[in-house]
């Protein structure tokens, strides 16, 4: 099979299912003659026109309140939030609008929303170009929330994502990009639910998405020539989050450790320790430990901002705390 | 018999215009005007009566004084035309040819109203008509019509979508930026402004220097008219050409329809922060009396006929009470997780 990138992969997703379905359209800040910043819609609107590739005005609120409108009427607008950040703007209307409108009104309304939102820290972008805010959508109920990585994941559940009929808010790491791996040339899905064990292990469950995945994979690599076996669990999906998969793997393990990018307080790694507590206390041997960034704005400073963010070592250290006793 | 509107009103209201029809409008259809301003009027003056009873709770707001923008609105547009609302959403489902009985068992909370229990008041909604939903959130509606037109637009459906918002909504954000796109891609959209000079407590003037809110259309190289926007035949008049030009691929419009709110700003509010003898002279152009006095002065109607047409109303209202209140069925429990994702997928 080919290798491609990322940014080709999540390309190919969208020119594909545009091909067969005239309903998808492409918009947000620079999207159509400049194809985003990270060319990720490059040659969309060579190909679909401007009818279907928009290039709009700086106007998050808006523009996404525009998609919200017109998938209620009948098309599948892919929107795109050029740096997830930004999302603030454009909450309103997916967290009052998108999210609700089926369930305010009677069941009614169809709201097949895709939110695509680069996120993630790295290359010092500071404080406004860089957070993960994955959890603040996770906590409402009427959206769906994924964070795949590989280039296979990102491409299958970019097209699961347009042919949901519920709104998706769909979570690109911006560091991913130019990231390469093995992606079928024809279109496929891949579920949103259903978590992947991307490598086995008995002695600890690491529980991971987006770019934690990659760096507890790496951790888990190193752990092994040490005689650790980590089981890494990439979730791929965070609503709905499949965890009859973690549950099994910490039936084996005893032991997991969860993390985020995101700064620690408040986050998807909290929620996820609570509910393993509450399905099963009993099947830990120790108490469960959370990665996640440190609780400040992300500093420009390239030194600070690797301080700040979780990455291969800190996992290390996290999965040793978890072996103890 | 011909009702005489103060000269201190007139002052004050300067974009009252006396009623009459268009031209080659049939009896039936002002007929049809009338009833539907009037269905409204009854609806919501039940409906605060209801509130006072504890039969309806939660936050209801009362449509009393903008029925002819609804009405005049709704009448110049096809069945397939879209809609979106405000949190005043009542006279907009019943402008749009919704069903009071339905509506009614909405606001008692059961699962046999439109939105299953669910909506209430502030998110009353009529979908399959159109009526894309009332929202608690003032201006959240401007972009959805955006997009409602958009999707007319890329389907070449030919219809056109109405934005109801009020000037409380014309000072956020999305308001401008909504009004922007529409206007730089022509999209068919028309925006009805329902100026009632008043968002809850804060009247218009003391939050905005420019009170003449349609001359903002210039700014976005869009018509904007203002009209009297207690007078239904007004409003028609100055829609109809709005829609027109909007199915000719023309682009947006914009449109105040000023009026005043006479009534509080929820059913239960008393208005202790406002000045009522001030407001209680413009109850002289209060949309329906006017309508009636038109009908009768131009013997379009004869007395008796009004007469059957009021008390049909009573009767359709009562009977939807009755509906709501003795024959619907409160909502279960099992209920509970329908409808929030598609195809009775659940996530707990």
């Amino acid at each position: 099979m080919r290798n491609i990138t990322v940014r080709e992969s999540l390309n190919e997703a969208m020119r594909q299912e545009m091909e067969i379905d005239e309903t998808v359209i492409v918009m947000g800040c620079d999207v159509a003659i400049r194809g985003n910043p990270f060319g990720v819609t490059k040659g969309l609107l060579r190909q679909f026109g401007e009818k279907r590739v928009i290039d709009t005005p700086i106007s998050e609120a808006a523009f996404t309140g525009m998609g919200v409108g017109a998938a209620a009427m009948g098309l599948k607008p892919i929107v795109e939030i050029l740096y997830s950040d930004w999302i603030t703007l454009a909450s309103d209307q997916i967290v009052n609008m998108a999210a609700k409108m089926r369930y305010m009104f009677g069941g009614n309304i169809e709201m097949p929303l895709v939110v695509r939102a680069p996120f993630g820290a790295g290359g010092g972008n500071a404080a406004q170009h860089s957070q993960s805010f994955e959890n603040w959508f996770n906590h409402i109920p009427g959206l769906k929330v994924v964070a795949p990585i590989t280039p296979y994941d990102l491409k299958g559940m970019l097209i699961t994502a347009i042919r949901d009929k519920n709104p998706v808010i769909f979570f690109e790491h911006k560091r991913a990009y130019q990231m390469k791996g093995e992606v079928p040339e024809e279109l496929y899905t891949v579920p949103f639910g259903k978590a992947a064990i991307r490598r086995e292990g008995k002695d600890v469950t690491i529980v991971s998405y987006s770019m934690m995945s990659i760096h507890a994979m790496e951790a888990a690599e190193e752990l092994a020539e040490d005689g650790i076996d980590c089981e890494v669990i990439d979730l791929r999906s965070i609503l709905p989050m499949d965890y009859e998969t973690v549950m099994n793997s910490i039936e084996k393990t005893n032991r997991v450790v969860v993390t985020q990018e995101a700064n620690l307080r408040g986050g998807f790694a909290a929620d996820i320790v609570a509910e393993i507590i509450d399905r099963g206390f009993d099947l830990l041997d120790t108490a469960p430990v959370r990665v996640g960034g440190l609780n400040v704005p992300m500093p420009y400073n390239m030194g600070l901002e690797n301080y700040v963010i979780p990455g291969k070592e800190t996992i290390k250290k996290a999965i040793r705390k978890a072996l103890k006793d | 018999m011909s009702i005489k509107i103060d000269k201190e009103v007139l002052e004050k209201f300067t974009c009252y215009t006396p009623l009459k029809a268009p031209e080659g409008m049939k009896k039936e259809e002002q007929m049809k005007l009338f009833y539907r301003m009037k269905l409204i009027r009854e609806f919501d003056t039940t409906v605060k009566d209801l509130w006072m009873e504890n039969k309806i709770y939660g936050l209801a707001h009362s449509y009393v004084a903008a029925e002819a923008i609804a009405v005049g609105t709704c009448f110049a547009l096809k069945p397939d035309d879209a809609i979106t609302s405000t949190h005043r959403g009542h006279g907009h489902v019943i402008a749009k040819g919704g069903d009071v009985k339905k509506m009614m068992a909405e606001l008692f909370g059961k699962y046999e109203g439109y939105n299953h229990g669910k909506g209430g008041s502030m998110h009353i909604a009529d979908v399959p008509h159109g009526m894309l939903g009332a929202t608690g959130i003032v201006g959240s509606g401007m972009p959805l019509a955006v997009g409602s037109a958009l999707a007319a637009d890329r389907l070449g459906t030919g219809n056109v979508t109405i934005c109801f918002h009020g000037d409380g909504g014309t000072n956020q954000g999305v308001w401008h930026e909504s009004i922007n796109m529409a206007a730089a891609w022509n999209l068919p959209v028309i925006f009805v402004l329902e100026n009632n000079q008043m968002a809850i407590g804060t009247e218009l003037k003391s939050v905005s220097k420019e009170v003449e809110l349609y001359k903002r259309a210039a700014g976005y190289g869009i018509p904007g008219v203002q009209v009297d926007g207690f007078n239904v035949f007004a409003v028609y008049k100055a829609v109809k050409k709005a829609v027109d030009r909007a199915r000719n691929g023309e682009g947006p419009s914009l449109i105040e329809a000023k009026f005043l709110r006479l009534l509080g700003h929820f059913v239960a509010d008393d208005q202790w922060y406002r000045d009522l003898k001030a407001v209680e002279p413009f109850w002289k152009l209060d949309p329906i009396s006017r309508m009636k006095d038109y009908l009768l002065e131009n013997k379009i109607a004869a007395a008796k006929e009004i007469e059957r047409v009021e008390k049909d109303i009573t009767k359709e209202i009562l009977d939807a009470v009755n509906y709501a209140a003795n024959e619907c069925t409160e909502p279960s429990v099992e209920t509970l997780y329908d409808n929030i994702y598609a195809d009775g997928e659940i996530i707990k």
